[in-house]
């Protein structure tokens, strides 16, 4: 594909980047506990958690990179971080 | 149509230039000896008669910054520098070129220190060959005030996107009183339209700009940049034809000759030296020698082909270079050896009037029965007492 | 699922836990879509956009290490000219800001240029392997000021950049930490629609520089305000408006979190150093006041 002018780019392309293959631990979403306060994220460095229809926090594990600081920072100690199974 | 001539002082004479390419954003910043052409658009700002952004940033490194800011947000810039001014400026240019920024910049060409120094030489735009810019030489008041609408031409045509120095000697040609025949704000508007940038800062349609290129990516960009200075000389023929069409003065050509046809000696120069040399040269003819100038205009991209072409029919070549790459030649020389190479013509190289020495008539005719004895490669006119 | 991310999309790629990342996402939700950013070379900069990735939604531009406050007033200019109404913000880190980038940023403020310049402040030069800046605190160790037999680590205090930049008459002047997140965006969307330059400098715990694990980017920047190494404060026409105060905790509760200050503590516990930091931290907390005032225990009659 032609390179744009300037090396420019239009939004959208880091999606591409799979960040969710870097994880060690995976943060595990406990519904029973969470206050739906929005905390983990507010704190999320990837921006890549999101509420479900029914409000509960979710991480989207294609870039999540299993840092920690949503379960760190969980009012509710919602959130577990455990080694992930490759 | 009748255009208005005015005495005016070099620096006048840009400044009135610049205000008809209707620049959005200047940035200002003072040094000898394009200082003048910043006052002279700040007075009209002042008084309502330049309607733009000007800024009096605090450094030549901050001034062609801020013009990158505003060309990117997608405004008509300009700025002036020299020298020391240029040298600090040295990474941005690369990253305007880079970022195909089509900025215009006034050069009045001025010596690097140290040791410092004020007055004349080519040094300043020459050693930023590389950059990306393209570079036009003036050889007096009047191309110096046109060749500023040519280059906003070149700079901002789609398939060019690069930024352009118009370079004038310092204090020779800024600070003279010549004759110029200025055009009006109608005419330039025909000539020049309003700036469409190619892509532009909008968040109506975001973009990044200046991403960074790694090994996989960097050689092409670099390549397409190159590919850019090359269409630049062809846009710049067209753009010069057209000039020449609707004003009278054509500037299709990157080089010119003067009394070459039948030359055996060709001086090759750029600048306001070829007014000196043309000067000299009748002389010679007159004394029945058979001399002539091939004056360069445009020195990136530099035209190879024509100069080939013009030289191919003399004896030699003495090249006049205000500058030198200290521990080589002068850069004029050496592209135009590169030109020839292949012919059996010998290529000649002379220093001269470096830091604002004076070079007279009297100087030229010295520099061509020293080439025609086949001395060369030397500074011309040192003063063998201090060394 | 999905994320519809933000305006700083996810696929970039900072240190997992990064604080700086954290940043990012916090200013832009403060600013909104008309925003266009000046950015300086750094690590936002060069985990956000190696071509043709990048994670910016806004318009975004990067020149240099140190001109984004020039670029930013060239662009506040053009946007002057052109009648836009987009806001104008330069983002840099501290290495960009406090040192190679002060002239250009000194200009802009002095000219009065409309724009917001935050500072992401994680104590170094990051992007280039933690060296030491004009911001990087009293005694930290970087690899230019390393720790070893014959030094402490970083030999000078934090330049005050809040301060010099109130002194040229920005009329809102902030310090924000990534700890508190809600905080920062108030703080950038009061800058961002507050006339003239501004300039918040906001605390970015790095994980990688500062030797701690990614999880704790958030506690880290939580203990440097509650030992008063780092105060949350605001400045309106020069003048300290509001300042967050904190029952405070001793030095060494933050600086045994860090690898960077594991020499105060390893081989053994060098009390001079802690006492001149915590002289440091004390200072601080009398110039802002920040000290919650406990009440005195009622002495119990009878």
């Amino acid at each position: 594909m032609p390179l744009n002018v300037g090396c420019s780019a239009r939004p959208g392309k880091a999606r591409a980047n799979r960040t969710g293959s870097w994880r060690v631990f995976k943060p595990r979403f406990l519904s029973e506990k969470c206050t739906k306060c929005g905390m983990c994220r507010t704190v999320c460095p990837e921006g890549c958690v999101s509420e479900d229809e029914g409000g509960m926090f979710l991480a989207d594990y294609e870039y999540c990179k299993g840092c920690g600081l949503c379960a760190e920072e969980c009012p509710a100690e919602g959130i577990l971080m455990e080694l992930e199974e490759k | 149509m009748k255009q208005k001539i005015a005495i005016m002082e070099g620096s006048h004479a840009v400044a009135e230039a610049v205000k008809y390419c209707r620049p959005q954003v200047i940035a200002a910043y003072p040094i000898t000896p394009q200082t003048h052409i910043v006052e002279a658009l700040a007075e009209m700002v002042a008084n309502c008669e330049l309607d733009c952004e000007y800024i009096t940033v605090e450094s030549e490194f901050s001034a062609l910054s801020a013009c990158l800011g505003a060309s990117a947000a997608g405004s008509r810039t300009y700025s002036a520098t020299t020298s020391q001014g240029l040298a600090l400026m040295f990474e941005v240019c690369f990253n305007v070129a880079g970022m195909r920024l089509p900025i215009v910049m006034t050069i009045a060409n001025r010596a690097l220190g140290a040791p410092l120094s004020i007055w004349n030489d080519q040094q300043d735009s020459i050693s930023l060959r590389d950059s990306g810019w393209m570079q036009v030489y003036a050889e007096d008041n009047q191309e110096a005030t046109d060749l500023h609408y040519l280059a906003y031409r070149v700079s901002e045509n789609h398939k060019v996107l690069l930024p352009s120095f118009v370079c004038f000697d310092g204090f020779i040609l800024s600070h003279t009183y010549e004759p110029v025949e200025m055009l009006s704000q109608e005419q330039v508007d025909s000539y020049l339209p309003a700036f469409k940038p190619f892509q532009r800062l909008d968040a109506a349609d975001p973009i990044s700009f200046g991403m960074y290129a790694t090994p996989d990516y960097y050689l092409e960009f670099r390549y397409e940049t190159d590919q850019a200075m090359k269409r630049a000389g062809k846009v710049f023929g067209e753009a010069g034809r057209e000039f020449g069409e609707l004003f009278g003065r054509d500037y299709s050509a990157p080089v010119e000759g003067y009394h070459l046809d039948d030359a055996d000696t060709a001086l090759v120069a750029m600048g306001s030296i070829c007014g000196t040399v043309k000067d000299a040269i009748d002389e010679m003819r007159a004394a029945g020698e058979k001399v002539g100038l091939l004056k360069i205009r445009c020195f990136r991209p530099f035209p190879s082909e024509e100069v080939r072409k013009a030289l191919s029919g003399v004896s030699r070549v003495a090249v006049l270079d205000k500058n030198i790459s200290l521990g080589a030649k002068g850069a004029v020389a050496l592209e135009v050896k590169d030109a020839l190479y292949g012919s059996q013509i010998p290529v000649l190289d002379y220093i001269i009037g470096l830091g604002g020495r004076d070079v007279r008539k009297k100087d030229i005719a010295t520099v061509v029965s020293l080439a025609r004895a086949g001395k060369g490669d030397l500074f011309y006119g040192l003063r063998t007492e201090l060394i | 699922m999905e994320t519809e991310c933000e305006l700083f999309d996810c696929g970039h790629r900072a240190c997992g836990g990064c604080g700086a990342a954290l940043a990012s996402r916090l200013i832009l939700k403060a600013a909104g879509p008309e925003t266009i950013i000046a950015s300086a070379t750094g690590c936002m900069e060069v985990f956000s956009t190696p071509y043709p990735e990048t994670a910016w939604k806004v318009p975004w531009i990067h020149s240099l290490f140190e001109n984004n406050s020039a670029v930013a007033s060239g662009i506040e200019a053009s946007l002057k000219r052109q009648g836009r109404k987009e806001k104008v913000i330069a983002i840099g880190g501290d290495g960009s800001t406090f040192d190679i980038g002060v002239l250009c940023l000194s200009g802009a403020f002095e000219r009065g240029h409309d724009f917001t310049y935050v500072c992401y402040d994680n104590e170094a030069y990051m992007n280039t392997g933690i060296q030491r800046s004009g911001a990087t605190p009293y005694d930290a160790s970087t690899t230019t000021s390393p720790a070893g037999k014959c030094s402490m680590g970083n030999p000078r205090p934090k330049k005050d950049l809040p301060a010099i930049l109130a002194a040229h008459g920005a009329p809102y002047v902030a310090t924000a930490s990534i700890a508190y997140p809600m905080d920062v965006v108030k703080k950038i969307e009061k800058a961002i629609n507050t006339p003239g330059p501004c300039y918040v400098q906001l605390h970015a715990p790095c994980c990688t520089g500062w030797g701690f694990e990614g999880e704790k980017t958030i506690a880290i920047g939580k203990l440097a305000i509650e030992t008063g190494l780092w105060v949350n404060y605001e400045m309106e026409d020069g003048v300290v408006t509001r300042v967050k105060k904190v029952v405070r905790k001793p030095v060494e509760e933050y600086l045994q979190e860090q690898k960077r200050f594991r020499h105060l503590f390893k081989p053994k516990r060098n009390d001079a150093e802690i006492a001149k930091i915590q002289a440091m931290a004390d200072r601080n907390a009398a110039k802002y006041g920040i000290d919650i005032k406990l009440k005195e225990p009622k002495e119990s009659k009878g």
